[in-house]
């Protein structure tokens, strides 16, 4: 079991004729995803290299191959108008990679999606696996452990890419399987958050337990902490990133900012811990922090 | 992006809101001919830089002749501004602005900022104008009036007339004060900006609704569809290490400590500024190279850690993700030979790649690097090393 994505999951890629999105729908192909198709405005009714049909719309691209998932690299000027095209033709899933993207885009976009009922990863993200049978975006796909065969299945959420990275090949290094993980991004508005999926991996039987990676800016994490003591009975493990960061700086990240007194890494550390949950204290100990945690 | 008081100053009166007459200079020798321009009885000298602290510093005075208005622009313009802001070198200033001054009635606040949780703009206003509004958050947050916008409509205008009743405004005042809201909401939106601020906003005594300070940041993100406000960016304002890093296409932010960071990605830079503290040291230096590490921004990135004479070790911390590790060795090696290592460099790599890379390193046999077992033994021995 898993959660959004797995091995079934139809996926299309848009941008695929474009550098990015030609070599990740590649990397993705050679992983075992299902990619059925790709969109370039203007290059229909093309082949792509990897020898899947490109269409001019996503309307068509959905009527023809019956996707439900787009992976988006389509560049910061036009990408939240590309998941919007996306929500419109049918997508129920939007995995949107491209970095950089203004965030009042991101704030008509999310609105217009929500109206939709459609789901959002990212944006400036990894994107999602679900290791050994579907890989959407980024992530160097050989660090995961699929489920099968491990004592323990957990999930991760997390704000960072090479973070993530991090944290699964802790993971795998101990013989711990993910079931799925989800880089939701490092923008301030942006899709799935820390608590819509901390819900999704407690209904799935197959995760025994969650890694949370946050970081500096915004409230998130704080507004988790108060839903996992509430909500979630399985063990969570979490990690901020930026206790040594200035005030005032953004960090790499969009969103990963210290302003107006919100958003610093101590007071996001203090919320998770009085709700109960292992903040493990060094990124080097992610691993070992959620293998204590399970027993 | 930040840009100056005056340039907020030009952006507000451009969009329609009441500002009182002002003018810029950038030496003292102008300051009679503005003053008189101007045709106010007192008039404010203010510095123009982006650091906080002025007025306590001496660079925000109020005046009443064009000679001492001149007097105080050529101090301000002569010796560099030292504030808790600044550091103890200073800042030079190289403009300064000249406007009339009121008699205040009473001060507000008007702020629109991203709502993060909510994932939308918010309109802020208060009555306790005229100091940090995250001052009177912390002491009185019920002061603060709050206005969600809609995604799609933006703020309306019924909205802004309740905001304008609730800090006490009323009759054409308020109209006025809400029509300000109204135009600071849209100029948020439109020049798509992080912050848009007037602070104070003053009822005068003879009754006028007046923005007296503004500030505006804007979305680095958003700068590409607004090239009039890209070309306010003040290159003399940054961080000089930051600008040649950023052409590199790198994201660097210098820091105090001793200890030199180059890592890929932003979160694992941040955790490994982190680590190294946890360790003991003290990190010099915020450095994402990006997710993919080319030769040329490695040896750049070296170039810019090294330049900073307080670094005494620097910590090389790779994931290879989809940048390969053998790639990332290769560009070490081209570094050490470029730029050559003055301090120990302890480098730690994993993933894709990483036998052939620990051998490549191996062989190539660079004087005072280190290799390091893991993240903790890496973050150890560099701070070990200082």
């Amino acid at each position: 079991m898993s959660i959004l994505v797995n091995k079934d999951t139809r996926v299309i890629c848009q941008g695929i004729t474009g550098s990015a999105g030609a070599f990740h729908t590649a990397q993705c192909l050679a992983y075992g995803t299902k990619m059925v198709g790709g969109v370039t405005p203007g290059k229909g009714g093309q082949t792509s290299e990897h020898g899947l049909p490109v269409f001019n719309t996503v309307r068509d691209a959905v009527a023809e191959t019956g996707a439900t998932v787009s992976m988006i690299f389509v560049p910061p000027p036009f990408a939240a108008a590309a998941t919007m095209e996306a929500a419109e033709a049918g997508i129920e899933l939007c995995v949107l990679i491209t970095e950089g993207i203004p965030a009042m885009d991101m704030v008509r976009c999310r609105k217009y999606l929500d109206d939709l009922g459609v789901r959002l990863i990212g944006p400036n993200c990894p994107g999602v696996i679900t290791p050994g049978e579907c890989k959407i975006g980024i992530m160097p796909g050989y660090i995961h452990r699929p489920v099968g065969g491990s004592k323990h299945n957990v999930g991760v959420i997390s704000r960072s890419g090479t973070l993530t990275y991090e944290a699964v090949w802790q993971l795998s290094e101990r013989q711990i399987a993910q079931t799925t993980c989800v880089g939701i991004g490092g923008d301030p508005v942006k899709g799935l958050n820390f608590i819509e999926l901390l819900d999704m991996f407690q209904a799935d039987p197959a995760t025994d337990g969650v890694i949370m990676i946050g970081e500096i800016g915004g409230t998130d994490e704080e507004g988790a902490a108060a839903h996992i003591k509430a909500n979630i009975k399985k063990p969570v493990v979490a990690f901020i990133a930026g206790q040594t960061a200035p005030p005032g700086k953004r960090m790499g990240h969009a969103g990963a900012i210290i302003s107006g007194g919100q958003g610093d890494a101590q007071s996001k550390i203090a919320a998770l811990k009085s709700a109960g949950i292992r903040v493990a204290d060094s990124p080097a100990t992610l691993g070992e922090t959620m293998a204590a945690a399970l027993g | 992006m930040k840009i100056h008081e005056y340039q907020a100053r030009a952006l507000m009166a451009e969009a329609g809101v009441p500002v009182p007459p002002s003018e810029v200079v950038s030496s003292a020798d102008q300051v009679p001919s503005a003053f008189s321009k101007i045709g106010a009885k007192q008039v404010v000298v203010k510095a123009q830089v982006h650091a906080g602290g002025r007025g306590k510093a001496g660079y925000v005075k109020l005046v009443s002749s064009a000679d001492e208005a001149k007097q105080h622009a050529e101090r301000m313009l002569r010796e560099p501004m030292v504030s808790k802001q600044t550091g103890p070198e200073g800042v030079q200033v190289r403009k300064v602005l000249l406007a009339g001054a009121v008699d205040i009635d009473h001060e507000y606040y008007l702020g629109v900022v991203l709502d993060r949780a909510k994932r939308v703009p918010v309109l802020m206003a208060s009555a306790e104008g005229g100091v940090e509004i995250e001052e009177v958050a912390a002491k009185n947050p019920r002061a603060i009036r709050k206005a969600w916008f809609h995604p799609h409509l933006g703020l309306q205008r019924f909205q802004a007339q309740a905001i304008a009743s609730e800090i006490g405004l009323s009759g054409d005042q308020a109209k006025i004060a809400a029509d300000i809201m109204l135009k600071l909401a849209k100029l948020f939106i439109e020049k798509d900006c992080s912050l848009a601020e007037i602070n104070p906003l003053v009822k005068t005594k003879a009754g006028e609704i007046l923005a007296i300070d503004a500030k505006f940041n804007f979305d680095d993100n958003g700068l590409f569809r607004h090239s009039g406000i890209a070309e306010l960016f003040d290159p003399a304002e940054e961080n000089q290490a930051e600008l040649r890093a950023k052409e590199f296409n790198l994201s660097y932010i210098a820091l105090e400590g001793n200890i030199g960071c180059l890592v890929n990605g932003a979160g694992l830079a941040m955790a490994t500024m982190d680590i190294i503290k946890l360790h003991g040291g003290e990190p010099a230096n915020f450095l994402d190279v990006g997710g993919s590490v080319s030769p040329e921004g490695a040896v750049e990135a070296f170039r810019i850690i090294l330049a900073d004479k307080a670094v005494k070790a620097v910590l090389v911390n790779i994931f290879g993700g989809i940048a390969k590790c053998d790639v990332i060795a290769d560009a070490l090696i081209k570094a050490a030979k470029e730029v050559g290592f003055n301090v120990p460099v302890v480098v730690r790599l994993e993933g894709t790649n990483v036998d052939k890379a620990r051998e490549m390193l191996k062989t190539a046999n660079i004087d005072r690097l280190i290799t390091a077992a893991d993240l903790t033994d890496a973050a150890k021995r560099v701070c070990a090393a200082v």
